[in-house]
């Protein structure tokens, strides 16, 4: 039917389509390449998602970020050496492929992929892995991490054995294991060097540089900023995972993050289809889309019990050099365990659950919900709410009461204070407006005061100007050494008290001990006693009177494929590399 | 309509939102402050007179409004009981003006210990809307008459001494006027409040509002005033007072200042609700009275999150209850104008 000039045609242009489309998709493996492969999950290449982030980062520099806004985008564009899987919480092979401990625990051979190449097609080996944990521990530099890469007093040492193997040398074993190398991204040394040698390390890779300046083992790789407006980011061509199908990960060719300061505006944006994904939902928000959902043009998601935790806890700085009399003063109570245990019992958790959060969240007493069965102490008292025992408790201190029923300290002065919180956080300001009736109804007159987030920050980590303070903090990782930063008396988040380089009572010594013990402890049962002890000493000293912790509330829209919702940071895009959009 | 009657109703309503504001512990059933922590966000309850079998009764009731066993934020009304409400009942003890203490109130919508009748829903805590409503324009017209009275004081105190004194005392006093009208008044506000220190107790956070406002809207009272003064100066009858061995003072206080009463009247009406208006925008950006403590501003301030707009429509309220007041003072203040052009010509 087709003459013989037709079909040379034909063949011709058939073979210059396939030819073209071949070249349009991902690189294909190249001899000697160590891929991991991703056989649960089967996506198209292709499209595009916009996330809304809550404040624009401030940094793309990992040595130096400590916000979410910069985490959340630096770790589409980095890859660490082994990875916590968010959703499953197990650990499982990234940059390297395998990994053996030494009997000891002392040692740690990690062999990395063959044929890894930084997103700008530089090839990557062990000199770049020495170099970047050389970083990390630098003391010049202070990186936030470098604490959690001092294990037993003394930080570990890093070795390269071969161009595909490295070593790590331990002074102690540790307990969590190869949860350590979760959090450090591999640096490109080909960049990176040569500013670590003129001491400009520290200033590389913010916002504004050139992009063809970065380069990272992640997914994706930085393609443009526009300041106030958005980031850019492109699929990197040599990422080192694909999927059963041989198909190279990611995806999606792009992720837009635009920033979008406050809560009412994302859900705007996410109900109009602006956005495609959203995080950290505040449960009137959740309820609000999904009875506007009606449309099912999204899917919203109910992850379980986050890792937030919110608390109230009052100035215990030794405020002897400054000038802060007033509160010196009230200090005689606030230092009474009888006074934080009494305001525990007098604070109303279930309302707060009921009220803030709609039920999608849990009350606690303590750090860890208790449905945390790894880590949480089942053994844990939970003291009911009751006006009554905490009278009694508050009596048997030396409080009493004066006839309009204001609550009075031994001294017979009122006790009152100011409870600060962040104005931005409006599940917090409820939170406050509730414990400010719970304590009226003791006796204490209590006022809420809100003030922008970096005000209160600068309150309670420098000045110590503040009485009382309502906050939150989220763990990274269920496992206690994420928070050691919390309950080590010298750690940047000891809020009560802060920069003491020796524990100021006992039971923080003994904490400070505890916490020591169970980072070099090798044994996971022996470290759950560990834990539970220390739990046990928190509740029974109330440093930090624990509230309540909502639930991880987030949403997609419907045709986003391989959504899945994760209760450790980042709910959302922990796993961008796997989203696609179902075509159908 | 003749400008003495309009005037009179104008006043008389005005009154009567004043006097209602002022016995807010009579109006409302409860105290501002109480939460109900079982409804939140609770919607308006209804008023029946015909129950469900048909039946009229004389004395209204209702259902209390109960959450949906599954549901958090839904209601319904659980319709076995219907609660009657009583009126000039003994309640809650509340204090007139801060210093009589009293029982009653004029309505109680409440049975045993079941969720109370809300007139206009309930917030995020379960306040009562409705007493909040009624307490916080306590609290907004008491900032609005403080900030109005102190502004026109100074403003005739300062525009009486420019235009009476002249010269350089009048060149000065007038160019300080004009710093303060050109002056961003919200922005001045805003810049002040940072100044102070952090925990105010809700009597100074309202002293600090009142004198805030009135200290920076003394300017266009005194201009005013101060165009009287230069034309009642140089009548007849001050000449002749002067002649007769006046004294300044004398002559101010016995000649002048009854010739700007009207304006003072005329500004009175136009003030008022425009420092009304600024305490509500200050408390609104949590800037003035903070909660709980109730005041028209921090009502509408719950209107700010995005699912309040959407799913409670009864907080919208307080800005609804607001407007008679306003209007009622945009009447006074045309009904003054009139009366006084009527009796000057």
């Amino acid at each position: 039917m087709f003459g013989p000039r037709k079909l040379l045609q034909i063949l011709t242009v058939t073979c210059a389509l396939v030819s073209v489309t071949a070249a349009a998709q991902n690189a294909p493996p190249t001899t000697g390449e160590d891929l991991q492969r991703v056989s649960e999950i089967a996506g198209q290449p292709g499209g595009q998602i916009v996330v809304a982030l809550r404040a624009e980062p401030k940094t793309l520099n990992p040595v130096v970020a400590a916000d979410n806004p910069s985490k959340t985008v630096i770790w589409r564009m980095m890859a660490d050496l082994v990875h916590i899987n968010r959703a499953s919480q197990k650990t499982e092979p990234a940059v390297a492929k395998s990994w053996t401990v030494s009997r000891d625990g002392l040692h740690y051979t990690l062999k990395l992929r063959r044929g890894l190449k930084f997103s700008d097609g530089q090839p990557a080996d062990a000199d770049d892995v020495v170099f970047s944990f050389h970083v990390y521990m630098d003391e010049a530099i202070h990186a936030p991490q470098r604490d959690l890469l001092t294990i037993g007093g003394r930080p570990i040492t890093v070795r390269k054995v071969d161009a595909q193997t490295v070593m790590f040398d331990l002074s102690k074993p540790y307990g969590a294991a190869e949860r350590l190398f979760d959090g450090f991204a591999i640096l490109p040394r080909h960049l990176l060097e040569q500013p670590y040698r003129d001491g400009k390390l520290l200033q590389a890779w913010n916002l504004g540089a050139d992009p063809k300046m970065y380069a990272g083992l992640g997914p994706f790789r930085l393609r443009e900023y526009v300041p106030g407006e958005r980031i850019v980011l492109e699929k990197s061509p040599y990422y080192w995972k694909d999927d059963s199908r041989g198909t190279r990960l990611p995806y999606l060719d792009r992720i837009t993050f635009v920033f979008v300061p406050s809560d009412d505006a994302q859900i705007l944006r996410f109900q109009n289809g602006d956005t495609d994904l959203v995080d950290r939902l505040s449960a009137e928000d959740f309820s609000t889309l999904q009875r506007s959902g009606a449309s099912r043009k999204y899917e919203l998601a109910d992850a379980g019990p986050s890792l937030e935790y919110n608390f109230l806890f009052f100035n215990l700085n030794d405020l002897n050099a400054k000038s802060l009399s007033a509160i010196s003063a009230k200090q005689t109570y606030f230092r009474q365990t009888a006074f934080r245990q009494a305001v525990s019992l007098a604070v109303d958790r279930d309302a707060i659950v009921r009220l803030v959060y709609q039920g999608k969240g849990v009350p606690l007493w303590n750090q860890l919900a208790s449905t945390n069965k790894l880590w949480g102490d089942p053994e844990l008292p939970k003291p009911q709410h009751s006006v009554g025992s905490a009278k009694q408790l508050l009596g048997n201190a030396g409080f009493s009461w004066n006839a309009s029923g204001d609550l009075l300290d031994a001294e017979h002065n009122k006790v009152s204070f100011t409870i600060i919180t962040s104005s931005t956080s409006a599940a917090r300001v409820k939170m406050a407006t509730l414990l400010q009736d719970d304590l009226r109804q003791i006796g204490i007159d209590a006022r809420v005061v809100t003030l922008e987030f970096r005000a209160v920050l600068d309150r309670v980590l420098n000045s110590h100007d503040y009485e009382a303070c309502v906050m939150g903090l989220s763990s990274g990782d269920a496992d206690p050494n994420a928070d050691l930063n919390v309950w080590l008396s010298d750690g940047s988040t000891h809020l009560w008290d802060m920069g003491e380089p020796k524990p100021a009572t006992t039971w923080e010594a003994e904490i400070d001990k505890l916490m020591n013990q169970q980072m070099t402890t090798l044994s996971p049962v022996e470290r759950r006693k560990l834990y539970y002890r220390v739990q046990e000493i928190v509740a029974q000293y109330r440093p930090l009177i624990f509230l309540a912790s909502p639930d991880v509330l987030v949403g997609a829209k419907a045709n986003l494929g391989n959504f899945q919702p994760a209760v450790l940071d980042d709910h959302i895009l922990w796993n961008a590399d796997y989203l696609y959009w179902r075509r159908n | 309509m003749r400008p003495g009657l309009k005037l009179g109703v104008a006043v008389a309503f005005l009154a009567s939102i004043h006097g209602i504001i002022l016995f807010a512990g009579f109006f409302a059933p409860e105290n501002p402050v109480t939460q109900h922590r079982d409804t939140p966000y609770a919607p308006p309850t209804a008023i029946h007179f015909v129950d469900l079998s048909g039946q009229f009764h004389l004395r209204p009731f209702f259902y209390p409004n109960v959450l949906r066993v599954d549901s958090y934020t839904e209601y319904e009304a659980s319709g076995e009981r219907p609660c009657p409400i009583h009126f000039v009942v003994p309640g809650v003890e509340y204090k007139i003006a801060g210093f009589l203490p009293l029982r009653t109130h004029l309505f109680s919508g409440s049975c045993d210990s079941s969720s109370p009748m809300y007139l206009m829903g309930s917030d995020a805590f379960g306040r009562d809307l409705f007493s909040r409503i009624l307490y916080g324009g306590q609290i907004s017209l008491l900032a609005g008459l403080l900030a109005a009275g102190m502004s026109l004081s100074i403003g005739t105190v300062l525009g009486a001494a420019a235009g009476f004194k002249g010269g350089i005392a009048d060149g000065l006093l007038m160019r300080l006027a004009d710093l303060f009208v050109a002056l961003p008044w919200l922005y001045l506000l805003l810049g002040l409040r940072a100044f102070l220190p952090l925990s105010l107790d809700p009597r100074q956070a309202l002293l600090l509002v009142v004198i805030v406002v009135g200290a920076v809207g003394w300017a266009r009272p005194a201009r005013l005033i101060r165009g009287i003064v230069l034309s009642v100066r140089e009548r007849n009858f001050v000449r002749a007072a002067r002649g007769f061995g006046a004294s300044d003072f004398y002559i101010v206080r016995r000649h002048i200042l009854p010739e700007t009463t009207s304006v003072i009247l005329t500004q009175a009406s136009l003030l008022i609700p425009q420092y009304v208006l600024a305490e509500i925008t200050l408390s609104f950006l949590g800037l003035g009275i903070s909660p709980p403590t109730a005041s028209w501003g921090n009502l509408l301030g719950d209107l700010q999150h995005y699912n309040v707009l959407e799913n409670y429509w009864w907080m919208y309220l307080p800005a609804v209850a607001m407007v008679p007041f306003f209007l009622g003072y945009l009447v006074l203040t045309a009904a003054v104008e009139e009366r006084a052009r009527a009796v000057s010509s």
